[in-house]
């Protein structure tokens, strides 16, 4: 089993977290524009807007957090964006953070990592009432949280991601705003899922990049 | 959108459209008077379409009193915004504040109509939720 780039996590310096907690916040702001388009076909056209409004506002809470621990620089992270998000995806995607933060310990195992995501993804199920299988953002973090409790490396997880996305284009939208539109849901790809996504290879890549340096 | 605290039930409405709030808002106090804690919200931080927690937890705070408050609100994520909001009120208010399901215009119109006449909080939720059934 290879422990890819997570080990890694519990050795980052304040310094190196914060570099890497700003690359991932910047993924989400530069794909800001194909969220908005993915969103136009079956949302309400404001993801990318949404989330570019709360990852700058987590950029400029950054350096505010230089000499927290991992668990309160992720619940205030999560904080922030259930505040400055605006759509559904801020209690979504903030309350990830915030039950993340959390459940994960100072100095985490791979272990704790598991244990911290499966509880986090079950905070967001319950704050969505969602399930798998819905075209909605869990369609991506579940499949890769199963990846990362099997033990999958740091490509595994990132391949997972983009093709957990991928998925949820021929997928029927159950919850969310994509839902209104029945069958014309199918054949687009979900925005959540994608934001998910970036957002996980983004934490690998900026995780991998600490490694080697 | 400060209101006089009657004792009743107060009113919360959450629309991703300011101008929606006000008017629904408007309907209410037209229709039903000043006897109920009335307050609205809508629009993201920036002032552009959506919710936002801020504001929710605000409009909640102006209405609160042990009576309870009843949240009316429009698409996905004014509701979810709202449960949010509600969580993050402190422990001995947050089983006093619901998320109705109900129309956000029509809820709230009913929904203080119930409270106006000193009702229950579960009674103005349940005839808000009625709308629908």
């Amino acid at each position: 089993m290879t422990t890819g780039t997570l080990t890694n996590l519990l050795n980052l310096t304040p310094a190196e977290s914060l570099a890497a907690l700003r690359a991932f916040a910047e993924s989400v702001i530069q794909h800001a524009d194909e969220l908005t388009s993915l969103d136009q076909a079956i949302g309400d056209g404001d993801h990318g807007l949404n989330m570019r409004r709360g990852f700058e506002a987590v950029l400029a809470t950054l350096p505010g957090l230089a000499d927290k621990s991992l668990p309160e620089m992720l619940k205030s992270i999560g904080m922030t964006l259930v505040m400055k998000v605006g759509g559904a995806s801020g209690p979504l995607v903030g309350t990830f953070f915030m039950e993340f933060g959390k459940a994960i310990p100072e100095h985490p195992t791979r272990a704790d990592i598991v244990a911290a995501t499966d509880k986090a993804i079950n905070a967001v199920k319950a704050r969505g009432r969602s399930e798998a299988g819905q075209k909605t953002l869990l369609d991506v973090l579940v499949p890769v949280q199963a990846v990362l409790a099997g033990g999958g490396d740091a490509g595994a997880i990132a391949t997972e991601a983009a093709q957990a996305a991928d998925r949820t284009t021929p997928m029927l939208a159950i919850r969310g705003r994509a839902s209104f539109l029945g069958e014309r849901s199918i054949g687009h790809m979900d925005p959540g899922s994608r934001s998910a996504s970036l957002l996980i290879v983004a934490a690998v890549k900026a995780l991998e990049f600490e490694a080697r340096s | 959108m400060n209101s006089p605290n009657s004792g009743n039930v107060g009113i919360v409405i959450v629309s991703h459209s300011l101008k929606i709030a006000e008017g629904a808002a408007d309907m209410v106090r037209q229709m039903v008077g000043n006897a109920v804690p009335l307050a609205w919200t809508g629009g993201d931080v920036d002032g552009g379409l959506g919710t936002n927690v801020a504001g929710i937890l605000a409009a909640i705070e102006t209405v609160w009193s042990p009576a309870g408050v009843a949240v009316l609100v429009d698409l996905g994520g004014a509701e979810t915004n709202s449960e949010m909001a509600v969580e993050m009120l402190p422990e001995d208010r947050r089983a006093r504040v619901v998320v109705c399901n109900a129309p956000v215009v029509e809820g709230a119109v009913i929904a203080a109509t119930e409270s106006s006449g000193g009702s229950s909080l579960a009674a103005v939720k349940r005839s808000a939720e009625e709308f629908y059934a």
